[in-house]
């Protein structure tokens, strides 16, 4: 007798104890799905080895990073005015970073010192600096790397947070130095890395606000007043009108899969980012690292941020990257174009058989 | 700021000292002797009166005032060129490239010229550039003038060539951006080719940027979006607001630059000009 009380006793004590611990899982669960997610605390890994970063120019973006350890990462950059091409026969003074627009895509991992030198070359008119996203601290980094013409600084910064961020100079007047064309992006990779992708591309939106119209020819300056209204007349994405179409588009194969690194430097403008023809699998919203939607038509970029997307190309064919907000795209510039070639899949997309003229009915 | 309020100040007291203290410390190290100061003639300077007058600073002064009272003051018609800075060395040895100190001026300081006393390919007409705010104050009293205040030297260049404040007209506002935003050629053009302001003032805008004898006070910090609230550190709240025209870009860029300054500097489009009081 008393062993089987022993038993009924013991079998009580169980459910209770399992009936508890599941109601606090689903405490648990039901608190996670309403707050927050948690922040790591921020530990600063050792530092090994130094190396200096791999920059490039868009659309290419630097090899992944597959390294697990934290080490020293230098970056040279230098700063340049020089006049370049915005459209054909179109002609204006661009203030860079590395001497393209948009300035070279910068890619870390998280937990990385970055030691920054910034030059300024003898050439250029008016000082500059940077400002990144990915720095803690005032001003990005701009107070301290303020460097006049001929000069060069030189400062560090842990990369305490994963994300894609946008990098500009924040020298006075900040509007017009993002205007003339000084942004990029840096990749601060997460430490566990990223889902493996078959292509890498760096996309970078803006504005720019000449005094001629869309399409008039030569050297265009500057225009204040329409910078101040926000009424550019070029929206374009990496730098010039044409800078991802014709020879200069971005190329796949069917059944890779694609990754878009979308910075959006503005000065001004949100861009409603979309592929013609394609669905983003996955969209890495604001530039974070969780993917936060899947199955998107179009993101959202706000003017200083960012978005990483991916998809698989399914179908042969030209697919078309715009700014949705349209006319930005058929009349200002806005267009890219991705080069997707294989075997059509007509299983996914085939024009009907009843193609012709429309008889009417009797 | 801090590294060259520190850098004045030992100047200072370097230079409120007995001359005699000095010389071993800048002689020592030199392989050879100082050259001898030639007898050369000050290049005589052509000077414009500039009328007393008011202007409105982009920012309001450490007193508080929005408008700023300018008296009457004679105002060089161009920058200072190669050929007049040569003959300054020339008659101020340690002023050579290979002489001043360091504490005066930093590598880079006449770097355009091919020797001490030797232009190489820098036109002798061209403004002089690569020269530190010291040696600018250096060449000044030499020639008996002085380098004008920030706020002469803005108060001047905000005449356009029909009115003495130019800046309610557009074009003229747009005209000085568009100067602003072209690369710095090399070599640089002759100085005083440039339009004449009302004063009959030259090439203020567009050529080269020029030291001012207060500019190590100018407001704008390294990162432009702070200024604001420099100004209230700076001058503990002395009634601190942001910018009197936004829309004065120009003028961002020339308070931006002179943030971005060290007195020692030397920087390939920087030169300067002299200024005396009206007598």
């Amino acid at each position: 007798m008393t062993r089987s009380l022993a038993l009924v006793l013991a079998a009580i004590a169980l459910t209770v104890l399992v009936g508890f611990a599941a109601f606090n899982v689903g405490l648990a669960r039901t608190s996670d799905t309403n707050a927050a997610p948690e922040i790591a605390e921020i530990t600063l890994p050792d530092v090994t080895g130094v190396e200096t970063a791999v920059l490039t120019h868009a659309p290419n973006v630097p090899p992944v990073i597959t390294r697990d350890y934290a080490t020293r990462v230098v970056v040279n950059m230098e700063t340049t005015e020089v006049e370049k091409e915005l459209a054909d026969g179109v002609s204006y003074t661009f203030w860079t970073f590395g001497g393209d627009v948009p300035g070279p895509f910068i890619r870390v991992r998280e937990g990385d010192l970055v030691e920054f030198h910034l030059s300024n070359a003898a050439s250029s008119t008016v000082p500059h600096n940077i400002d990144l996203h990915a720095v803690t601290g005032t001003g990005g980094g701009a107070e301290i790397s303020m460097v006049v013409p001929g000069h060069a600084t030189s400062f560090e910064f842990r990369a305490i947070k994963p994300g894609l961020y946008v990098y500009h100079c924040a020298t006075a007047p900040v509007g017009l130095h993002v205007a003339n064309g000084m942004y990029g992006l840096i990749f601060v990779q997460p430490k566990e890395g990223m889902p493996a992708v078959d292509k890498e591309f760096y996309v970078m939106q803006s504005e720019f606000y000449t005094s001629g119209k869309m399409g008039e020819k030569g050297l265009q300056p500057f225009d204040l007043d329409k910078a101040v209204d926000e009424e550019p007349e070029y929206v374009v994405f990496n730098g010039r009108v044409g800078a991802l179409t014709g020879e200069n588009a971005i190329s796949a194969s069917v059944g890779q899969t694609v990754r878009l690194f979308v910075g959006n430097a503005g000065p001004n403008l949100t861009s409603s980012f979309h592929v013609i023809g394609e669905m983003f699998d996955h969209v890495y919203g604001e530039g974070g690292t969780r993917v936060n939607q899947v199955n998107v038509q179009t993101t959202s970029i706000p003017s200083g941020g960012s978005a990483i997307v991916d998809f698989k190309v399914d179908v042969p064919g030209r697919f078309t990257l715009v700014d949705h907000a349209l006319f930005r795209a058929f009349n200002k510039g806005a267009v890219g174009i991705l080069e997707v070639t294989g075997d059509e899949h007509p299983e996914i997309l085939r024009e009907g058989t009843s193609a012709g003229p429309v008889t009417a009915s009797r | 700021m801090t590294r060259s309020a520190l850098l004045i100040g030992i100047v200072a007291f370097v230079m409120s000292s007995p001359i005699a203290l000095l010389q071993p410390a800048v002689e020592a190290p030199r392989p050879v002797a100082l050259a001898a100061a030639e007898d050369v003639a000050v290049p005589a300077a052509e000077m414009v009166r500039l009328d007393e007058g008011t202007y409105t600073p982009l920012y309001k002064t450490a007193t508080g005032d929005s408008v700023v009272s300018v008296a009457a003051f004679d105002l060089a018609v161009r920058p200072v060129t190669n050929a007049e800075f040569l003959a300054f060395v020339r008659a101020n040895p340690t002023w050579r490239r290979s002489a001043a100190a360091a504490l005066m001026v930093e590598d880079g300081y006449l770097g355009h010229w091919a020797g001490d006393v030797d232009l190489g390919e820098a036109p002798p007409a061209s403004p002089v550039v690569n020269v530190s705010w010291f040696a600018a104050r250096a060449y000044a009293a030499w020639a008996g003038a002085r380098l004008p205040t920030t706020d002469e030297w803005e108060y001047a260049a905000s005449a356009s060539a029909t009115q003495a404040d130019g800046r309610a007209d557009p074009a003229f506002v747009r005209t000085i951006l568009a100067r602003y935003s072209r690369p710095t050629p090399n070599p640089l053009p002759a100085a005083g080719q440039g339009e004449a302001n009302v004063w009959g003032v030259r090439d203020l805008h567009g050529l080269v940027w020029e030291w001012t004898s207060d500019v190590m006070s100018a407001l704008v910090t390294a990162d432009s979006r702070q200024s604001a609230d420099a100004n209230s550190r700076r001058f503990c709240a002395a009634g601190a607001v942001g910018a009197s025209d936004f829309h004065d870009y120009a003028a961002f860029l020339r308070y931006g630059f002179r943030g971005g300054l060290e007195a020692r500097f030397a920087v390939p489009n920087l030169g300067f000009r002299l200024a005396r009081d009206a007598s």
